[in-house]
């Protein structure tokens, strides 16, 4: 990482901590926020984290390879989470899974090399009524056919070309 | 879409309005009155909680609402802050005058992120009508309401697992004793209610208990909001009074010709046919409110796999029952599947599973083999000797 980079990361991860307090009830939305700007929580971030809230780095690594949206791995742009249980999998969700892999050339749990998607399952979404469910990052997508995958994914690929940069957060509409 | 018209005929700030002219004890009285259980799905009942709450003694207490809903086949609190948040916020309010709390914390599972932006402004309205801050119309009452978002862990739904994770700690669950209405928060007394609960509360407290009463049976007191997908005409919210049966549910959603029915989502029950005329309510077939039905062509051992593949990710891995079970239980599933289970090892799974019941620390080790005992149980002609996966005409 380059310094100035570290520098940034530093510097909002203390001006978060001044907001939301240097204890360990900040550690939660501190470590939603380096994700959602960064995409990944990197062992510095961590250890800038631990200083921040005077604890030991391995306290925010456990907590945030416990939590599913949390976590060291980096993701990419977009993160597709398809929805798994029950009542989407009755509604077809394998196709729209396989799909999404032949349009991404990804299978789920990996990122493309390109860094823009990021394909993983999830667990009930509370879409239940209108599956198959998929998030792409905050934004729920219900009623998901294997034809309207392409549909979503070039929308993705648009809003991403034209918006977004490495740092700038990415949102569909 | 899918307003739910009891909450929708409710006038807003009334329950509020009347709580705020009445003693602490008042509320609790007319909430104990009105015997409203809690809607999670573990039905303690409201007005204790908030009992044990209000004659703790501490510096701060604290009102968490919980909306970290995970359970499979559950999406009744998505519906109901999305068109009836007023009356989740009201229900809070009303909970932190009869508990003596300024903070309230709206906890929002990590999946509900897009409601973000439409609780925010129902706050900000909320704050400028007064109906949130410092001195709450006029009737010396402080207290405020924040949004904190969780990360993806279904655990967190149980209430201990969700304020570790407010605390800044992996959700794992606690040891209880101590409960949360003592030792929660910040080791501070903490009521933590459902979204269900507690629109109801503000309900009660605008109708009365008498209302509230008028519904639903003797111990399953009230309406209950419900969330019925899978194999029907029409999947959505919906909702019944309490007490109603399976059978009677099943023909006002389309889902008559069903062969079973999972109720209380993946840790409740899987009731079969034959039980239709079983009645959803506390004292027999108790409900977070989730309904997934199975039409004929639906394989069990699917569903069980569907179950346990969520349970096994889902575990926190604290206690050893649960982390290991619920993977032996999987492992089992895919024998049966295959076919190369034999009898005595089924008696085995079984046996693991009433183990884990037992001695799992919290809800979720506790409930995760209820689906597998019940499949085994109610199922079991299909069980055997597969060659190939059943499909029924």
């Amino acid at each position: 990482m380059l310094m100035t980079e570290r520098d940034r990361v530093t510097g909002e991860i203390k001006s978060l901590a001044d907001k939301l307090g240097h204890n360990r009830t900040s550690m939660v939305p501190i470590l939603q926020d380096v994700k959602r700007k960064y995409h990944q929580i990197d062992s510095f971030a961590m250890q800038v984290i631990a200083d921040e809230l005077g604890i030991h780095p391995v306290e925010v690594y456990s907590v945030a390879s416990f939590y599913s949206f949390l976590g060291e791995h980096i993701q990419g742009k977009f993160v597709i989470r398809l929805c798994r249980t029950i009542s989407c999998d009755m509604q077809d969700k394998d196709r729209v899974a396989r799909q999404l892999e032949n349009d991404l050339g990804i299978t789920f749990g990996e990122t493309t090399a390109d860094g823009k998607f990021t394909l993983e399952w999830a667990n009930c979404m509370g879409m239940c009524d209108q599956g198959p469910a998929m998030l792409v990052n905050d934004r729920v997508f219900a009623k998901v056919t294997p034809e309207r995958v392409h549909e979503i994914l070039q929308e993705c690929r648009s809003a991403f070309g034209q918006h977004a940069t490495e740092r700038k957060e990415v949102h569909l509409v | 879409m899918n307003t739910i018209p009891t909450f929708a005929s409710m006038d807003p700030e009334a329950g509020l309005k009347k709580a705020l002219g009445l003693s602490r004890p008042d509320i609790i009285a007319e909430i104990s009155a009105s015997g409203l259980k809690g809607r999670g799905g573990a039905g303690f009942p409201t007005a204790v909680k908030w009992n044990f709450a209000a004659s703790a003694k501490a510096d701060r207490k604290y009102i968490i609402c919980n909306a970290d809903e995970g359970e499979p086949g559950t999406f009744k609190d998505r519906v109901i802050l999305q068109d009836h948040a007023d009356l989740v916020f009201e229900g809070m309010t009303i909970a932190a005058k009869a508990v003596g709390a300024k903070e309230g914390i709206l906890f929002l599972r990590g999946e509900y992120t897009y409601l973000r932006p439409h609780l925010e402004a129902v706050l900000a309205k909320r704050r400028e009508k007064k109906l949130l801050g410092k001195d709450v119309l006029g009737a010396n009452l402080e207290f405020d309401i924040r949004i904190f978002m969780g990360a993806g862990a279904y655990i967190c739904g149980e209430e201990t697992a969700l304020i570790e994770c407010l605390e800044g700690f992996r959700g794992e669950p606690r040891n209880r004793p101590p409960f949360p209405v003592n030792t929660g928060f910040l080791d501070r007394p903490s009521v933590v209610n459902n979204v269900e609960t507690l629109a109801w509360a503000a309900c009660i407290l605008q109708q009365g208990a008498d209302w509230f009463k008028s519904k639903g049976t003797e111990k399953s007191t009230g309406i209950k909001i419900f969330s019925i997908s899978g194999d029907c005409k029409c999947p959505g919210v919906y909702e019944f009074p309490m007490g109603i049966t399976v059978a009677e549910l099943l023909s006002k959603v389309g889902g008559e010709n069903a062969r079973a029915v999972q109720i209380g989502g993946a840790s409740g029950q899987c009731i079969p046919a034959s039980e239709f005329s079983r009645s959803i309510a506390f004292e027999d077939i108790p409900t977070g409110g989730s309904v997934i039905v199975f039409g004929p062509h639906r394989d069990m051992l699917d569903v069980l796999h569907n179950f346990l593949e969520f349970f096994v990710d889902e575990s926190c891995g604290q206690c050893t029952p649960c982390r290991l079970g619920n993977r032996k239980l999987l492992e089992g599933v895919e024998m049966l599947k295959a076919g190369t289970c034999s009898m005595a090892y089924l008696r085995e799974l079984c046996a693991l599973g009433e183990s884990m019941q037992l001695s799992s620390k919290c809800g979720l080790g506790q409930s995760s083999p209820c689906a597998f005992l019940s499949v085994v149980k109610n199922f079991r002609d299909e069980l055997m000797g597969r060659t190939t996966s059943l499909t029924h005409a």
